[in-house]
């Protein structure tokens, strides 16, 4: 089990009153496993995405990453982990403007302190990876949406993460861009990355192996997953 | 690190006008500083060069009495319990570390008894000099010849002129061979010697006027040490000419050297004493006082690096606000708070060390401008710039941390949601 969520809670206080956004999701992945998590506008699925990236923390419940205790780490440890057991890949790139391709991939070896020759050469094994060994050089201004999301897929991966998250990754493309992420996705997921994206698109939610759909803070498992 | 200051000029090149805008204060701030200190230190170096003779580095130890230079004059006997200063002595104080040469002289002032034809020659002042003096004091000759072993052995009746007193005696005639009467024996010039290195004292005011002016007033007239007592007496108290190694040497060869020759003083013979120059000392009492005025100024142009510090972190604060997204994903993708606090504190002192940079180039332009207009002795100072741009870089850094805390603080949820 490389994430197992327990009655986890999560209430915002507005005010004078506490408004619960997730009530007792219970969530377990296996290592390998290819989810999607559905439902509608403002159901919690980004708060629920932020828990399980460790950089959010529940009000109340137990989370275990690859076997750890994570509400128990401090922010540093929180950062580490972040660093090297997850990937995040987001609906709207958050690509460094001023950067290339490259140096955007290579963030965060930075962050894991991995020297400047190795950092280039890993980030461009990563772009290869993704596709985009033509564009290297480019700034995210230079870049198609499909081609900026798939440097940041590459930037995601780059530390070998085990986990990928993904808040809407395909929300901001067009179909045959998005097809393109899909299939990235597939292929990172075939070669035993475990991966959890989030969609409206139930079309999109059709390439997980498993859909999990959320509303109003409630989980529940999709009738007719197909088990791994 | 580098790879944060290589971001750090980065971001600052994109943002040029801005970035000096926000330099402007630190670099205007900088530029007053050094510009003054440089003008401090150039008036300093003038008035220990004034003093001390642009780097001959010499320096007189005389005899004294009573907290006053004594002088033999014509109605006076010289005092008991002195001898001349020997050539043990000599080699003595020539063996000192801080010593390069010496030399010792006798010395008569407003003598009434040196006549050239028959005019008096009361002002010029008469010495009795050892071979060494003119290369310890810095004389060469100009015309005519030095003194040779000959002149010593033979106590023969030669002179030699300094300039002043060539010009001042002779005019437009030529000096050599000319016959001057001292005590009524004739004497013949056979050279005249002229400073090696001019120093032309900067008399700006009635109190340089005193401390240089009466010096070489009407020039000097040197004899063989041999030929003295022709004229004089025997056992003459000498004072004694002493070349440093270094400007830095002259006060220990000063110290050293009085006690050497105080020590061959007759232990009765307690109202007189030898002392060295202070020149060192003269000067430095000059100079705390046209430094006391400066150091105001230097505190006024602190008040414009503060005002430029205010700057720095008024713009660090928008520069957060600005890339809160940035921040934010850092932060998710795995970014410690330490590396972003890095970050910023590390911009904040590279834009600021930036404008110390420019700051020390306009202040040391300045200062050129400032000796242009107005003649002021200017001299840049390698250590007070250096030490301008470090504290340059620490004003970055004190206060770009009230922004990078900010920023390291920041919250990556809240950042990432806003777009
Ligand atoms: N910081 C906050 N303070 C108060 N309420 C919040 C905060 N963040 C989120 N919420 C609330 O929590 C609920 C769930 O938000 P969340 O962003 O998880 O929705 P979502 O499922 O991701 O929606 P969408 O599909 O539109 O992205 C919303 O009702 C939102 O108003
Ligand atoms: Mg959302």
């Amino acid at each position: 089990m490389i994430l197992k969520l327990e009655h986890i809670y999560k209430d915002y206080i507005q005010g004078k009153m506490t408004v619960p956004v997730l009530k007792d999701v219970c969530l377990n992945v296996e290592q390998g496993e290819y989810v999607a998590i559905m439902g509608p506008s403002g159901s919690g699925k980004s708060t629920l995405m932020n828990i399980v990236g460790c950089l959010d923390r529940p009000t109340s419940g137990s989370y275990e990453l690859t076997g750890r205790n994570v509400l128990a780490l401090n922010e540093r440890q929180l950062a580490d982990v972040r660093l090297h057991n997850i990937g995040f890949v987001f609906q709207n790139f958050q690509l460094l403007p001023r950067m290339t391709a490259l140096d955007n991939v290579a963030l965060p070896l930075i962050y894991a302190g991995v020297r400047k020759r190795a950092r280039r050469a890993k980030a461009k094994e990563a772009l290869i990876r993704v596709g985009l060994e033509d564009r290297v050089m480019f700034k995210p201004t230079q870049l198609s949406g499909g081609q900026k999301q798939r440097v940041a897929i590459a930037r995601a991966m780059v530390n070998k993460p085990d986990i990928l998250l993904a808040d809407e990754p395909t929300g901001a493309l067009d179909s045959k861009s998005s097809k393109q992420v899909m299939e990235l996705f597939q292929k990172l997921n075939d070669e035993g990355v475990t991966v959890i994206m989030i969609t409206h698109d139930s079309g999109i939610a059709g390439y997980a192996k498993r859909v999990v759909t959320i509303f109003d803070g409630e989980l529940a498992e999709q009738k007719g997953e197909t088990e791994q | 690190m580098l790879e944060n200051i290589r971001l750090s000029f980065q971001g600052i090149w994109s943002h040029k006008m801005r970035s000096f805008l926000t330099m402007l204060g630190i670099i205007i701030g900088i530029a007053s500083i050094i510009s003054i200190a440089s003008t401090i230190k150039g008036t300093n170096e003038q008035i220990k060069n004034n003093l001390i003779g642009s780097g001959n580095n010499t320096l007189s130890v005389m005899i004294y009495t009573q907290g006053y230079e004594y002088h033999i004059d014509s109605w006076s006997k010289a005092p008991a319990g002195f001898c001349e200063v020997t050539d043990e002595v000599c080699e003595q104080i020539r063996e000192l570390d801080s010593v390069e040469n010496v030399t010792r002289y006798n010395e008569r002032q407003y003598s009434e008894s040196i006549f050239y034809k028959n005019t008096s020659l009361q002002n010029t002042s008469v010495r009795s000099i050892d071979t060494d003096y003119f290369e310890t004091v810095g004389y060469t000759i100009r015309t005519g010849r030095n003194f040779i072993d000959s002149d010593y052995e033979n106590f023969r009746k030669v002179l030699i002129l300094d300039k002043t007193a060539a010009d001042n005696i002779f005019a437009n005639e030529n000096p050599i061979g000319k016959t001057i009467e001292i005590s009524g024996k004739p004497f013949t010039v056979v050279g005249v010697v002229d400073q090696t290195k001019k120093f032309t004292p900067n008399i700006n005011n009635v109190e340089d006027y005193y401390t240089y002016a009466n010096t070489d007033a009407l020039g000097y007239i040197f004899m063989p040490k041999a030929s003295w007592p022709i004229v004089y007496e025997y056992d003459e108290p000498e004072n004694v000419i002493v070349k440093a190694v270094s400007v830095d040497d002259m006060e220990d060869a000063g110290k050293k050297v009085e006690d050497i020759l105080n020590a061959t003083i007759a232990s009765y013979q307690t109202e007189y004493k030898y002392k060295a120059d202070d020149v060192l000392q003269r000067a430095q009492k000059l100079q705390d006082m046209s430094a006391a005025t400066n150091n105001q100024l230097i505190w006024i142009a602190s008040i414009s690096l503060l005002v430029g510090g205010i700057g720095v972190m008024n713009i660090m604060l928008v520069s957060v606000t600005e890339r809160t997204n940035e921040i934010g994903l850092k932060k998710a993708i795995g970014a410690r708070k330490g590396s972003i606090l890095g970050q910023f504190l590390t911009e904040a002192a590279v834009l600021t060390s930036i404008g110390g940079v420019i700051g020390v180039a306009s202040g040391i332009g300045m200062a050129q401008v400032i000796n242009k207009v107005s003649g002021v002795a200017v001299s840049i100072d390698v250590v007070i710039s250096g030490i301008a741009v470090v504290f340059s870089m620490l004003i970055g850094i004190v206060f770009g941390l009230l922004p990078s805390i900010k920023a390291a603080n920041l919250d990556p949820i809240e950042a990432l949601r806003r777009e």
